[in-house]
């Protein structure tokens, strides 16, 4: 057949055509509703078409129709393997038109949860890009941590995933010290696992294999398709927005930012890596910060926050506010505002246009994961088929923040 | 940190006097109105400047406000890593006008740009492939303008006697809430009951 015998070839050569393959949107390896229009010449991809919004539930049109209290738990439901980086956002867009200064407490709080938001993903990632390539086992050790991350997240709001915490001017309510505690005990065993991982992927050569050398990023690449987070640092440049841009108190905490130097899948899986351990750090440096200043209001009392419960059973004036908070609503003084924080995917930003009333004009949702898709075409040319998987794998996509 | 970017505006503009309308510095950030046409020429200027270098685009988004004669604003974003500084850039567009793509400049824009013709119908004259991204195969209309109803006009579900999907005009079993808690005393738009009585005498 293929030495053009059947009388089909013209010409006396063969006729080759590329192959146009459907990759997903159920697909393992798709992370996700993913459809993939990829076009072969044989084994080597030469165009990736992805077709996202098959998660599009029009979440920017929804918030318009909603007060900005009620719009927070779309936040959780974007990116939600790391929700409450997501809400970071949101809260400092609000805090940064109306003006408030949040309490230290909350500040530390916040920093804590975003970290513990950071190794959720980093652990979901870099367990299913191994997995993605054909190991199960760091998948499984990873979300055993994963789970115990979880558990913290139900044991400060009520929630495992879809928290609602972070709240504009603040946090929803201070965490028990127990909680802090036990934060500090599972920091401390945790770079174990990493190790862990690290002894089954690090150096394993089916590992090496597949993720060495694929995807490599040049610094004017990762420029041109405006790539943030671990896929901006993977080609070199050494750019968080938590220490350029420093929000919250991220200053006060001694962390370091890994860099990769080939910017291939390979680093990005080891600039992960090392970022959980630097969020560790963090998370433990937090909680000594965070038992420096018990009792502390977790709450900018004001008109954004609800009052404390006492006072709304004794008082009229709060209880009256407080109804108003939850019904109505709090007023966001017309303009608009560009917040952005360093999600664990790269730089999730929201733009926000308020028109003075107690909903907002216009809400755009910047998120990482949407940019670095919009590169697979050109990420993904050139490579193999086999190789798809692993450029998805380290590209860390989700479908919540890519479809909103 | 708002006087440089009061410097940056004053320098974009005298460099650029053929394009800037105006610039402002509010709540720490740079704003810049342009004029449409000559978004990719002002871009392109942004990223090569010495004394810009805005290389990462971060975002391209648009708002809609019906009420204006030039209905849409594009907005784009942009972050300088060696300034550290963002600046935003805003251009009106009204309703079936193209706006220039910059795909050329940042291929990064090939799909921002995408989305806000899926969103708002925007044209961008000079982007290579300019289909919807994020609605369902077949959409109609745009669902981000204003005027597009949040319910939307369409639902599908799955018919068991044709076996396929199938698409009907959207039929709530509960109207579309939408509550008012605005007191009624802080400039209500409308007339309180009882109100209108107010003017028969």
């Amino acid at each position: 057949m293929m030495d053009g015998s059947n009388g089909d070839a013209l010409t006396g050569k063969q006729k080759i055509r590329n192959f146009n393959i459907n990759f997903g949107p159920q697909h393992p390896s798709a992370h996700g509703v993913l459809r993939m229009v990829l076009e072969l010449d044989g084994e080597i991809v030469e165009r990736a078409d992805p077709h996202v919004g098959l998660l599009h539930r029009g979440t920017e049109k929804l918030m318009e129709s909603r007060t900005y209290l009620q719009n927070l738990p779309y936040f959780d439901r974007l990116d939600y393997v790391a929700p409450m980086n997501q809400e970071h956002a949101w809260c400092l867009a609000i805090e940064k038109l109306t003006k408030t200064e949040i309490p230290r407490r909350a500040s530390l709080i916040r920093v804590l949860f975003s970290e513990i938001g950071r190794i959720m993903n980093h652990l979901m990632n870099v367990g299913s890009q191994a997995m993605d390539v054909g190991a199960l086992t760091p998948n499984l050790w990873g979300f055993d941590q994963r789970e115990s991350l979880m558990i913290f997240c139900e044991r400060a709001c009520g929630a495992r995933m879809h928290a609602n915490y972070f709240r504009p001017g603040g946090v929803h309510q201070d965490l028990p010290q127990a909680l802090i505690d036990d934060i500090g005990v599972w920091a401390v065993q945790f770079p174990a696992t990493l190790d862990d991982m690290a002894n089954l992927l690090t150096e394993n050569r089916i590992f090496k294999q597949r993720n060495v050398d694929i995807g490599i990023l040049k610094k004017q690449d990762v420029l041109d398709y405006a790539m943030t987070g671990v896929m901006l640092r993977s080609a070199g440049i050494a750019w968080d927005l938590r220490r350029n841009q420093p929000y919250e108190c991220y200053d006060e905490f001694d962390f370091e930012i890994p860099v990769g130097t080939n910017g291939d899948c390979y680093d990005r899986y080891l600039m992960r890596m090392a970022e959980m351990r630097e969020s560790v750090k963090i998370i433990l440096q937090a909680i000594e910060k965070l038992n420096a200043c018990k009792g502390q209001d977790v709450l900018a009392r004001g008109k954004l926050t609800p009052p404390k419960r006492g006072d709304m059973k004794t008082s009229m004036e709060a209880l009256i506010h407080h109804f108003k908070l939850y019904s109505e609503g709090f007023h966001v003084p017309e303009g608009e505002v560009y917040a952005a924080v360093e999600a664990p995917k790269g730089e999730f930003g929201v733009y926000l246009v308020a028109d003075g009333s107690n909903q907002p004009y216009r809400v755009k949702i910047r998120a990482p994961g949407y940019a670095h898709l919009a590169a697979m075409d050109f990420m993904g040319k050139g490579h193999q088929l086999a190789d798809i998987a692993a450029l998805i794998g380290s590209m860390d996509v989700v479908f919540g923040e890519i479809d909103r | 940190m708002s006087e440089a970017l009061n410097e940056l505006g004053n320098l974009i503009e005298t460099r650029q006097t053929n394009a800037v309308r105006r610039f402002e510095v509010v709540n720490g950030e740079l704003i810049v109105w342009i004029i449409p046409a000559s978004i990719p020429g002002f871009v392109e200027f942004l990223r090569t400047n010495a004394s810009c270098q805005f290389t990462q685009m971060i975002d391209i988004t648009a708002v809609d406000c019906p009420a204006r004669e030039k209905r849409f604003e594009l907005v784009y974003h942009f972050l300088s890593m060696v300034l550290n500084q963002r600046i935003r850039i805003k251009a009106d567009i009204s309703d079936g006008e193209n706006a220039p793509s910059i795909t050329d400049i940042h291929p990064s824009a090939n799909w921002f740009e995408r989305e806000v013709f899926d969103m708002y119908g925007i044209r961008f004259s000079g982007h290579p492939d300019l289909r919807r991204l994020l609605t369902d195969y077949g959409f109609t209309g745009h669902p981000l303008r204003k005027d597009f109803p949040t319910t939307g006009y369409v639902e599908m579900r799955y018919d068991e006697v044709e076996k396929r999907c199938v698409y009907e005009p959207v039929s709530l079993t509960q109207e579309y809430r939408q509550f008012d808690f605005m007191s009624p005393w802080e400039g209500a738009e409308y007339i309180l009951p009882g109100d209108e009585k107010g003017d028969i005498k």
